[in-house]
């Protein structure tokens, strides 16, 4: 069952979040360089931080699937990705408005680290494309799986690629995150641990609703018979109860 | 460099409109979840109808043998 | 397994040779493409950074044609069942197809960078430039090979493959873009080439070894059936 540890899975990652923000908000000190802005940091780097590692559980779960031809593998891989790319499109986003407050462009090519998420993002944005264009449901959670652990692997081999191609002219705050001072280290990993807990929330919502649905689609055929499903073509895989 | 305490006013749009992105796709995913509870809301409605039907049909025919099957 | 590779390989390559179908459109496509460069960028020669950018962008969109290509006639004719039912490693056949893509796209080399070298590029491209133009090229047709197999692989199964290729592997491949043209952009200096990035020609050779082992490991479950 996942839907039994949402209620305090929810109420975790509230009071984390909003500990986390307030934290960044009030107690954080402002940064010499950046000012005000560099609050944007609190927010885009666990975020990105968060996207990538889930990018590569839903790799590890796909290697998963492809041991056991479990099809929960699948299912976990895909919904840890899907759950990665949205959190993807917020890294962008924030990205491009903390590029914009800082430099003036609303994209700019020295940082690696964003062009790096970039290619991955429009990588993974083919997963469900891929997914969808495959009709037996079989072979669909195999290559997708396949795909997932190229993905994955691609991952680290990109950032190192894209990182020895930028000349690191203007080092930004958030490649030197190892070395920020207390308050600020605080907010940053309370933040973090924010990020993480609602990914995992995520991730357990959506697998919740896809159990429900399994569950549906089986109660139904048990009162309507088999006609009583229509079955469409979709790129999710569905778990069969 | 000097501090950016003078550049608060502007620099504080761009910090709320990052985290209001934050908030958008967070409301975004739970309008569409939302939907789908919806579907999931209508199909055990259907599914409820259909059971009662089982039990207590209104064609008197399928009763029979429902009644032998249970 | 080697002969297995090497029957695959021979029939591969005798297919191309009976109906060349591949290989001259890449050849083509590849020299219309240097023309589109020249308008374009409305210039009569490049060299330096901007000639290593138009020579690797070039290959790249003329090797997509070939990935495109790879599997569909054992797709449409029944090339993979008579594959399955053979007692071979399953492997046999990405190293034979990535042989083959390499070779395709060697040939293609013989006809583009040559063209290239006299129709865009302000330096001469003989002796040392061409020698290491050559080493690069051929660590670059490496990681090429390697992942066009496996995205073709992958695609040919699904409904929308032509669209699908481009989209995965040019994300996958843009490391082999980065490695090329930082390694070729000294190469074409205007002033005669000068020494091979090392560096370039390292994270080249890690991206060939890390795909080369993870295309090995997963391309079993691309062929079961």
């Amino acid at each position: 069952m996942y839907g039994s540890r949402l209620r305090s899975l929810s109420a975790a990652t509230v009071v984390t979040l909003i500990t986390g923000f307030s934290l960044a908000a009030f107690v954080a000190p402002m940064d010499a360089d950046q000012g005000f802005m560099q609050k944007i940091f609190y927010l885009h780097v666990p975020m990105a931080i968060v996207a990538l590692c889930g990018f590569v559980f839903g790799g590890i779960c796909a290697v998963m699937h492809l041991r056991t031809d479990d099809p929960k593998w699948d299912l976990r891989s895909y919904v840890a990705i899907h759950i990665s790319v949205i959190l993807g499109v917020g890294v962008l986003l924030t990205g491009a408005i903390w590029a914009k407050a800082s430099w003036g462009h609303w994209w700019v090519w020295d940082e690696p680290t964003l062009v790096s998420f970039l290619i991955i993002f429009l990588l993974y944005a083919t997963y469900t494309p891929l997914r969808f264009s495959i009709e037996d449901r079989e072979k669909q959670a195999r290559y997708a799986s396949v795909f997932a652990i190229t993905a994955g692997a691609f991952v680290p081999l990109n950032f190192l690629a894209v990182r020895a191609a930028t000349s690191l002219v203007h080092p930004r705050t958030f490649d030197s995150a190892g070395n920020l001072p207390g308050a600020m280290r605080t907010a940053f990993l309370v933040c973090f641990a924010g990020m993480i807990l609602l990914y995992v929330l995520l991730w357990q919502y959506e697998m919740a609703h896809k159990n429900t649905v399994a569950q549906l689609r089986s109660l139904k055929r048990k009162l309507a018979g088999d006609d009583g499903l229509r079955s469409r073509r979709s790129a999710a895989p569905e778990l069969q109860v | 460099m000097i501090l950016a305490s003078n550049a608060l006013p502007d620099n504080a749009g761009y910090v709320a409109a990052a985290y209001l992105v934050f908030l958008a796709l967070l409301v975004i995913y739970i309008g569409i979840m939302a939907y789908k509870l919806g579907r999931v809301e209508r199909d055990v409605v259907e599914l409820n109808r259909l059971a009662d039907e089982d039990r207590a049909p209104a064609v008197p025919a399928p009763a029979e043998e429902e009644a032998s099957h249970v | 397994m080697r002969r297995a590779v090497s029957a695959l390989l021979r029939k591969e390559l005798r297919l191309e040779l009976r109906t060349p179908q591949v290989i001259p459109a890449m050849a083509l496509f590849s020299i219309t493409t240097l023309i589109v460069f020249h308008f374009s960028l409305q210039a009569n020669s490049v060299e330096g950074a901007l000639a290593a950018g138009v020579l690797t962008v070039t290959l790249l969109f003329s090797s997509i044609l070939g990935i495109n290509r790879l599997f569909v006639a054992d797709h449409e004719e029944g090339g993979f069942d008579g594959f399955l039912l053979a007692p071979v490693d399953r492997t046999a056949m990405l190293v034979a197809k990535a042989l083959a893509l390499g070779a395709f796209l060697v040939v293609l080399e013989l006809v583009a960078v040559p063209a290239f070298g006299l129709m865009l590029l302000d330096p001469n491209l003989t002796g040392a430039a061409l020698g290491q133009t050559v080493v690069v090229l051929l660590l670059a047709d490496i990681g090429i090979a390697v992942v066009g197999t496996l995205v073709g692989a992958l695609a040919i199964q699904t409904r929308a493959r032509d669209l699908i290729v481009p989209l995965i592997a040019l994300p996958l491949l843009l490391p082999v873009v980065i490695g090329t043209a930082k390694a070729l952009a000294p190469t074409f200096a205007a002033a005669g080439a000068e020494a091979l990035p090392v560096r370039w020609l390292a994270i080249l050779g890690l991206y060939d070894l890390v795909f080369g082992l993870l295309a090995y490991a997963v391309f079993d479950f691309l062929l079961e059936d």
